[in-house]
């Protein structure tokens, strides 16, 4: 009999477990019925989480869209709208950019936090890592900053971006070089992750099809030596040195490429769009530096919306908006629009979000069907005495010195 | 062949500088495991703080400009220094506060092996959480440190065939070569490296014959840490660029030099390291920067299937007496 009694102990407890567990569950539903509900008074409020690299070596990207979108969404609460939206910090995932890291905290937002949307990921690599699981969960997205063409071929039908991909990126950061430079020989360099090699990919490609020889490198994120790139430069004496990567990487590789030598210009992506490249780099090796993004930053003087939007941001973060920290923003209006049309339930907005079309702060916002945007602007800067500058749309920007 | 030919010269050079690092590093590996037959993990991070006393250094020194001459000599001989003294001073913490109590309850070397990666862990966030934003003053997420000081010029002095050779290059192997033959001087030639010998070989039997043995293991972790704090020095000129977790890849590759050579071996640190840099550096001409990790891992491979013990084989206890 001794021998049972313990067994009788567990199975109590799997009875209350159980128990608590469907109690727990009542719970739940009940609660998103009244959401779903969207009239039951001034009380209710959906929850919209944020998903990037907060913390870590890349959060330079991403602390502006978040910022970005802060701002929309207490503009929006300060209205005292029916429903508002809650967008507390808990619910700010910090995935590190990593892809192993994301899934996990998409089901804490999902089943712990329930969330309704998602802005973010930030990157491509967590935003593919965790794709099917929104579309699953019937969480609809929209990422400020992932610029991997693939994504919109996976065929989710809950995600969606602000920003054009690295296939416009590329061609159209090609086409300004082979105007500002015409390059014959054309390096392109990345690192070993899903963005860059996107990128680079892109990059490669249309480049060859203006003609130039390209020759490609690729280096390991975490190895600090990247001198065999440099001995590439060296010896195949490129005219242009095009690289995919994040600014943490691009500032290092600039530096060493100009310690051994290689005085060929560089161009890159967004996501060395940041001062980061130049601090990495050094502003001397930095200098003359072209990025292209299709992001659009409002470094000095602007106008319209775009001003009204800088002086804001300015004001509530006391610091100027920074890359994607206006997509954040769109991103953030977007679900806004949604909510305030009386969506609230995760399908809804789902399908609210296919018929949106509005004049964003960074460009028209309108999705396509697999949730690309139907704007594709890439707008280029350049790295003068140590200042990213923006030169302006790609098709008409003319490169200086 | 050009495309070869053209690399080969630089990519020597790269791999040879590269090389010291590892080398200076595989050092406080293989001495502490010839001692304790402990590998001591957070050894990684006594590298790493290294790099940060250095960067301490240019900054309070305010060094805004590449220097030269006797300026440059006295300079890196006060960075060279200090950084010993951090990261040595580190290493020595580490055995009193990690390993030193598991020793004296004879816990296993299991037990040791976990409080190594707990410490290394722990310093790794220590540098991130602390040093950076409250040393440095960078706190907005900048892990990396940002506007790293120019110390030395890096236009080429000189060329071998069609490899231009830096100031930095010289600085790096002469410095680990002038550390490595002081160590070896040390260890094989004086009466605490007698002991440090003794110990490796029999530690029962080293302190029957008088061998304070305490005193043994903190001076191979002091020796072992200060050398990690001048390959801190070196890295730091090299690449001019520090974050908290520099010490992972370098303290990883360093090990595996360590192993190479032939760990608990000395010489055979130094042969490892520099085998190891040149592996990689040359695979990277024919395969692509990533696959240098791969073919350094290749060759490790392979050396130890024919070689279980290393390239030179002999270890610390079995050296001359």
């Amino acid at each position: 009999m001794a021998a049972l009694r313990p067994k009788i102990t567990r199975l109590t407890g799997v009875l209350a477990t159980g128990m608590a567990l469907s109690l727990a569950l009542a719970g739940c539903a009940g609660n998103s019925s009244d959401g779903g509900g969207g009239t039951g008074g001034n009380a209710s409020s959906i929850k919209i989480g944020f998903m990037g690299d907060l913390t870590g070596e890349n959060s330079g990207i991403v602390i502006p869209p978040l910022n970005g979108a802060i701002l929309a969404f207490e503009e929006y609460n300060a209205k005292n709208p029916k429903v508002k939206i809650d967008f507390n910090k808990d619910l700010h995932y910090d995935s590190q950019g990593k892809s192993d890291i994301a899934p996990n905290l998409v089901t804490k937002a999902i089943s712990q936090d329930k969330v309704t949307g998602l802005i973010g990921p930030a990157f491509s690599g967590e935003s593919k890592s965790v794709g099917k699981q929104l579309d699953e969960n019937k969480i609809p997205s929209v990422s400020p900053s992932a610029t991997n063409p693939g994504l919109a071929q996976n065929g989710w039908k809950y995600w969606h971006r602000v920003v054009a991909n690295d296939n416009d990126q590329g061609p159209g950061i090609a086409d300004f070089m082979m105007r500002a430079k015409s390059p014959k020989k054309v390096l392109v360099v990345s690192d070993d992750q899903e963005y860059s090699i996107g990128l680079a990919e892109a990059l490669a490609k249309a480049f060859k099809d203006k003609g130039t020889t390209v020759e490609t490198d690729k280096f390991s994120k975490d190895s600090p030596n990247y001198n065999p790139t440099a001995n590439k430069a060296t010896a195949f004496q490129p005219d242009l040195i095009a690289f995919g990567g994040y600014y943490a990487q691009g500032g290092k590789l600039l530096k060493q490429l100009r310690d051994a030598g290689v005085k060929a210009p560089f161009v890159t992506g967004d996501g060395s769009l940041d001062a980061g490249l130049v601090s990495g780099a050094g502003a001397q090796n930095a200098e003359g530096a072209v990025i292209g993004c299709p992001c659009k930053i409002p470094f000095g003087s602007v106008t319209g919306p775009l001003k009204d939007f800088k002086d804001k941001y300015k004001a509530r973060f006391n610091t100027d908006p920074q890359i994607y920290a206006a997509e954040g923003y769109d991103a953030a209006t977007a679900f806004i629009k949604a909510v305030e049309a009386g969506k609230t339930s995760g399908d809804d907005i789902n399908e609210f979000l296919k018929t949106l079309s509005f004049e964003g702060v960074s460009k028209p916002i309108k999705f396509k069907d697999n949730g690309e945007p139907q704007a594709n602007s890439i707008f280029v800067y350049q790295v003068k005495a140590g200042q990213i500058g923006l030169l302006g749309d790609s098709t008409q920007a003319k490169l200086e010195g | 062949m050009d495309n070869f030919l053209g690399q080969f010269g630089p990519a020597t050079v790269g791999g040879l500088a590269i090389g010291s690092i590892y080398a200076l590093v595989a050092l406080g590996y293989t001495m502490v495991y010839g001692v304790l037959r402990l590998i001591n993990f957070a050894h990684s991070e006594v590298f790493t703080i290294g790099g940060f006393a250095a960067v301490g250094v240019f900054l309070m020194v305010g060094v805004s400009a590449p220097v030269g001459g006797f300026a440059l000599i006295g300079l890196l001989l006060l960075t060279v220094l200090v950084a010993m003294a951090a990261s040595g001073g580190t290493a020595l913490l580490l055995e009193q506060v990690a390993y030193r109590p598991l020793r004296k309850h004879g816990s296993s070397r299991l037990a040791a092996l976990i409080s190594a990666i707990g410490a290394s862990l722990f310093l790794q966030e220590l540098i991130k959480l602390v040093i950076i934003p409250h040393v440095f003053g960078q706190s907005n997420g900048a892990i990396q440190l940002q506007n790293m000081p120019r110390v030395i010029d890096k236009t080429p002095l000189f060329s071998i065939g069609n490899a231009p050779i830096r100031l930095d290059h010289v600085i790096i192997v002469v410095a680990a070569v002038i550390m490595m033959v002081l160590l070896d001087r040390l260890v094989n030639g004086t009466r605490v490296g007698r002991g440090i010998r003794a110990t490796a070989q029999d530690p029962e039997a080293a302190v029957l014959m008088g061998v304070n043995i305490d005193k043994v293991v903190r001076t191979t972790f002091l020796l072992g840490g200060a050398m990690a704090g001048v390959a801190g020095v070196l890295y730091l000129l090299y690449f001019e660029n520090l974050d908290y977790r520099v010490g992972f890849v370098v303290g990883i590759k360093a090990f595996t030099a360590a192993v190479l050579g032939g760990i608990g071996n000395l010489r055979g640190a130094l042969l490892g390291g520099f085998v190891l840099g040149l592996v990689e550096s040359w695979s990277s001409i024919f395969l692509g920067a990533e696959w240098s990790e791969v073919t350094a891992f290749v060759v490790l491979v392979l050396v130890l299937m024919f070689r279980p013990t290393g390239i030179l084989g002999e270890s610390l206890q079995r050296a001359r007496a």
